[in-house]
């Protein structure tokens, strides 16, 4: 059977489907690519189901070797992507024969790149789902990272067109995004003064974040929130602990807690968030939930019309 | 206008419905009937429910409905709820091998209470608890609340490892650890059931307790524990 098989795995590199939604009751997070957009481009390039299993690495290191011949697109992050060791194309369907290596390297811009192949990696679901949760042990092919010398299959699957995403058609990465928020939760503790400073400050993004959020260095925000009782977290809730720093919660968040949130980042800005890394900055800008709405819509025809064009020959 | 119910945005594609101010059996109550409800009422529009002590997190699917419409059946669903009566969850029954060689903390809890390490068994043993929530690991269930006497704060520095089936206390709130874990409550005891089954067939394998659900703790000797698939 078709397989790709990892020589290297990289500091993080995870399998990961669309994510594990309506299992929050049992205490299961989501998981799911940190940057859906990019993931979903990589699926769209093969003409794949956008639920199929591709592989999120986290700051490149990733490298594979084909047995048997397959397709495969890289997206993501402005990393150097090498076949045979020569230089080979993101963002474009590649044709590999059988023994063909593969290697991702560490990124000029951006923190997460997505590898996904022609009809998805056949993993077995979990629980709905084959996002790998670390934290959970969950997920992927047994709860872990990917290590030197997986085995990962591949459904077979008729070819696909081979198709690019042109230059100017594909997200940009820097080392600052604007961060758009909803207002809720417990905003309203949170004096006019301090959500003031909250709007008007940049916030660097610290060493210590990961999958289950994003830390944050910067003026420190204050409360008048009591003790409060654990509650149900959103994706990307903007979480305020004692020391004032927010930390915004992404995939991999505890599903409850018990910190007061000023609300919720918009999720194309959680992917833009998600391909930050330590030291990048970012701002923030309140939005309503009307606005927000509209911003999704916009979103998805902006993506639909989004250029991928067969490649000349 | 009476403070609760009260609903507010979270995100994007989400509210919360806080149902009270404290916890109790009967917010545990209402809130798995309100999610019961919004399911039957609202289906596939529902993206996921995160049910907590006295709150309901509703995520929804923001390309099929919104803000205003999911808020209007919230508050349709409580005004009914609050005039029929909310039933409680199943009782569940789980054994335990409270001992000084089982549950590290417990015999300094029994000297702190002055009711000695078989007193705080007897005690923890002796009422019913709420599952409030379900959260912070997979399958890790929020018990309330314990008597006052064997109240106590989590630990200043947690252990990096809590075996899996640590039955603990941490302020009122009591648990039985799924799996082994970092933790930072006191141990009093150990159990020998599974509460979650990553590798189970199906969901409704793979947990044993659900938010609203009832449990009593069932004192077992070491023999017993044994017998049931305990491992010290």
């Amino acid at each position: 059977m078709t397989a790709l098989l990892v020589e290297k795995a990289g500091p993080l590199s995870l399998l990961q489907d669309r994510g594990r939604f309506g299992r929050a009751a049992l205490g299961l997070t989501t998981g799911g690519p940190m940057d859906p957009i990019a993931a979903g481009l990589a699926n769209r390039l093969l003409q794949n189901d956008a639920d199929a299993t591709l592989i999120e690495i986290s700051l490149g290191g990733l490298e594979l070797r084909a047995e048997g011949d397959l397709q495969l697109a890289v997206t993501g992050a402005d990393a150097p992507l090498l076949r045979n060791d020569e230089p080979a194309a993101s963002w474009s369907v590649l044709d590999l024969d059988a023994g063909d290596r593969i290697a991702i390297g560490h990124p000029r811009r951006g923190c997460r790149s997505y590898l996904a192949v022609r009809g998805g990696f056949d993993i077995a679901p979990r629980f709905g789902s084959t996002a790998t949760v670390l934290r959970e042990g969950i997920g992927g092919l047994k709860g872990g990272a990917l290590e030197a010398g997986d085995r990962l299959p591949v459904r077979t699957a008729a070819r696909a067109e081979r198709r690019w995403i042109p230059e100017g058609a594909r997200p940009a990465y820097a080392a600052s995004a604007s961060l758009r928020v909803v207002l809720g939760y417990q905003h309203s503790a949170f004096p006019q003064q301090e959500q003031e400073r909250f709007f008007s400050s940049a916030y660097r993004v610290s060493r210590l974040s990961d999958r289950m959020g994003y830390r944050l260095e910067g003026p420190a925000l204050s409360c008048d929130s009591p003790g409060m009782l654990s509650e149900g977290i959103a994706a990307g809730a903007i979480q305020v602990p004692p020391d004032g720093q927010p930390i915004i919660l992404l995939n991999d968040r505890q599903t409850i807690g018990g910190y007061p949130k000023l609300g919720c980042v918009l999720s194309l800005d959680c992917a833009a968030l998600a391909q930050l890394r330590p030291g990048d900055t970012v701002h923030f800008a309140p939005i309503t939930t009307d606005t927000a709405s509209r911003a999704l819509r916009l979103a998805a025809v902006h993506e639909r019309n989004r250029r991928i064009e067969p490649i000349a020959r | 206008m009476p403070d609760y119910p009260k609903i507010e945005t979270a995100g994007e594609a989400s509210l919360i419905v806080y149902l009270a101010a404290e916890a109790s059996p009967d917010s545990a109550a209402a809130v798995r009937s309100l999610g019961d409800a919004l399911r039957e009422r609202l289906g596939e529009h529902i993206e996921d429910l995160i049910p907590a002590h006295a709150s309901l997190l509703v995520i929804f699917d923001a390309h099929a409905t919104n803000h205003a419409a999911v808020a209007g059946e919230l508050r349709e669903i409580i005004a009914r709820l609050q005039q029929g009566r909310t039933e409680g969850g199943r009782l569940v029954q789980i054994p335990v091998y409270y001992a000084p060689e089982s549950g590290e903390d417990i015999e300094e809890l029994g000297r702190s209470s002055g009711l000695g390490w078989e007193g705080v068994a007897e005690l923890h043993a002796s009422r019913e608890y709420q599952v409030y929530a379900i959260g912070f690991a997979p399958g890790f269930a929020y018990l309330g609340d314990v008597d006052d006497r064997i109240a106590r704060p989590r630990l200043a520095t947690p252990r990096p490892r809590v075996p899996r089936g640590a039955v603990a206390i941490a302020e009122r709130q009591t648990a039985v650890y799924p799996a082994d874990s970092p933790g930072g409550w006191n141990l009093i005891g150990r159990s020998p059931m599974t509460l979650f089954n990553a590798d189970a067939d199906s969901e409704d394998t793979a947990m044993v307790l659900r938010a609203g659900d009832r449990v009593r703790f069932r004192p077992v000797d070491r023999d017993e524990f044994e017998a049931l698939g305990g491992v010290l």
